[in-house]
């Protein structure tokens, strides 16, 4: 079974926005929200670096945790997917999650958000597979269809690599023999180490 | 609008902090370590890793840091704390009123009834009353649905059943809220003046309020332990009721820290009123006879008032009238909230 995994390669990443503008277009996004974002650090600057950031799926998810419904849930494949219909658009997802991944349409007077969105590794949602309703509440479902993100299938430079884990990681091990270092793949102990990080705590005592 | 100036001071206050930090990565300052060399080393990673935010084209304003550094805190907070706190709290009241009941009985009236009464609570001030307790009331179970349900309900109804109710709760909650901080400010203004604090009251507690031991400590109109419990509603209640207007208005561009500590605050405070009210409840209804008469047709009997609140009875002991005369003035009598609203300038 797989595992997929987002990577950023940072030592790559040229703030192009490529990834960005392939996720709204791909998921039909509502307005006002970008499933995925490029943030760059020390802009114009020495030691700048970019990375793209959406939801990194992660091991042991925050928002899973949190959310009191119990909507979100990981399949598999280790995909972080929700349920539209039953999101009651608390926001505790959006306080709790790392990299800031969930998002609402409004954000109005008595708590009024609508329902969450994020990004699905482009697999889509709980309804039927290719129906016009997964469609229009989750976007695209390329997973279905025997393809990976369009964010990272479109990255030019090849900065943000997505599939199994053992795939991203053999590309990016692969990419740092070659550079003799490896600073770059941002975010990786946050968004899959949680569980062993516990476990160590826990051992060590 | 004044009510909106009013939110946005409060959401201010509370961000003050956070504020402080976005503005300052406005500024777009050099994340720490690479002097020179252009080198991108640990230093870097660890300075993003603790909250550090950069520029973004994609997400202008918003989410240009990259790590929400007070998410895990806040989980475990709400999912740890929380609710902990509020299993104990409400194990504990439950569970000493319970003793309570079980070794002291109902406290009667000692003389039984007189037939004659005396007004107690107004028609203005109860209508107070039940304003904010009906609309405590919902925001509690509304509240423990959100709390609670995915442990307690789920297995119970599953998920889609659940997300129904909880999507109830949550619209409930976020609408009656701010009806609830009206309710509060009235009653907190209202019954100010009854509750200063005198010497009697702490000799009330000092004897233990006539719950514990034998004989009845001096009272005037309200004594030592309704003090405390007005208190009690007016300071953590408040911080229930502010909290929540800071969390039902998230239009003031309060930051993802100020609502994580604000729903922190609204859950440890509203679990620990709410475990007090069952001690309210009891004391009002099972614990004492006669008194609960007071809050629902605005008389309680003389002979309870001189029992519980003799200063009090001294005052307004001319005052008293029939209790048949009420029943004719008023109609049958009142047993049902709002069913019997008696005159509430008595003869």
């Amino acid at each position: 079974m797989a595992r997929m995994k987002f990577l950023c390669d940072t030592d790559r990443c040229i703030e192009c926005n490529g990834c960005v503008t392939a996720c709204k277009n791909e998921n039909e996004v509502p307005w006002g929200i970008n499933r995925r974002r490029v943030v760059t650090i020390n802009d114009g600057q020495e030691g700048e670096r970019s990375v793209s950031v959406a939801c990194m799926h992660c091991s042991d998810a925050p928002c899973i945790s949190v959310c009191p419904v119990d909507t979100i849930y990981q399949t598999a494949d280790g995909i972080v997917l929700h349920d539209k219909d039953i999101c009651i658009g608390c926001g505790y997802c959006f306080f709790a999650c790392p990299f800031g991944a969930p998002q609402f349409p409004t954000q109005s007077s008595f708590g009024s958000r609508g329902k969450m969105d994020k990004c699905t590794f482009c697999a889509g949602g709980p309804e039927k597979v290719g129906s016009i309703d997964e469609k229009r509440k989750y976007g695209s479902n390329r997973i279905a269809e025997g393809k990976l993100p369009i964010c990272a299938e479109m990255c030019s430079t090849k900065a943000l690599i997505a599939g199994d884990a053992s795939d991203v990681s053999d590309i990016y091990r692969e990419r740092i023999v070659w550079r003799g270092s490896a600073a770059g793949a941002w975010g990786w102990d946050l968004a899959y180490g949680r569980r062993k990080r516990e476990q160590a705590r826990g051992e060590a005592k | 609008m004044g009510l909106g100036l009013l939110f946005l001071l409060i959401c201010l206050f509370g961000a003050g902090t956070a504020l402080g930090q976005q503005q300052e990565s406005m500024s777009q300052r050099p994340v720490a370590a690479p002097q020179g060399s252009g080198d991108i080393g640990s230093d870097y990673w660890r300075a993003l890793r603790q909250g550090e935010s950069g520029y973004s084209a994609s997400a202008p304003g918003r989410q240009s840091d990259l790590i929400n550094v007070s998410g895990s805190a806040w989980m475990t907070q709400r999912n740890e704390e929380v609710t902990k706190i509020g299993a104990w709290a409400f194990a504990i009241f439950a569970g000493a009123v319970l003793l309570f009941y079980l070794a002291r009985g109902t406290v009667r009236v000692d003389k039984g009834r007189s037939g004659r009464v005396v007004e107690r609570w107004p028609l203005a001030h109860r209508i107070i009353h039940w304003w904010v307790a009906v609309l405590f009331i919902i925001q509690l179970f509304s509240g423990l649905v959100i709390l609670y349900g995915k442990s307690l309900l789920i297995p119970l109804l599953g998920k889609e059943t659940f997300g129904v109710l909880a999507q109830l709760a949550k619209t409930t909650h976020n609408y009656l809220g701010p009806l609830l901080f009206v309710g509060m400010v009235v009653m907190i203004v209202a019954w100010l003046k009854h509750n200063i604090p005198k010497g009697v009251d702490f000799s009330w507690f000092a004897k233990g309020g006539g719950l514990v031991g034998k004989g009845h400590p001096s009272a005037g109109y309200l004594n030592g332990g309704e003090k405390a419990w007005f208190w009690l509603v007016a300071t953590v209640g408040g911080l229930i009721v502010v909290t929540g207007m800071v969390l039902d208005f998230p239009q003031f561009g309060q930051t993802r820290e100020t609502m994580q500590s604000m729903n922190y605050l609204h859950g440890v405070a509203g679990l620990i009123v709410g475990a007090m009210t069952i001690a309210h409840i009891y004391i009002a209804t099972l614990g004492t006879e006669g008194a609960m008469e007071g809050m629902l047709n605005g008389y309680v009997d003389v002979n309870w008032a001189e029992q519980h609140h003799d200063l009090w009875y001294e005052e307004v002991k001319d005052q008293a009238i029939d209790a048949e005369s009420l029943q004719q003035e008023g109609g049958s009598s009142g047993s049902t909230v709002g069913g019997d609203q008696p005159s509430s300038s008595p003869a």
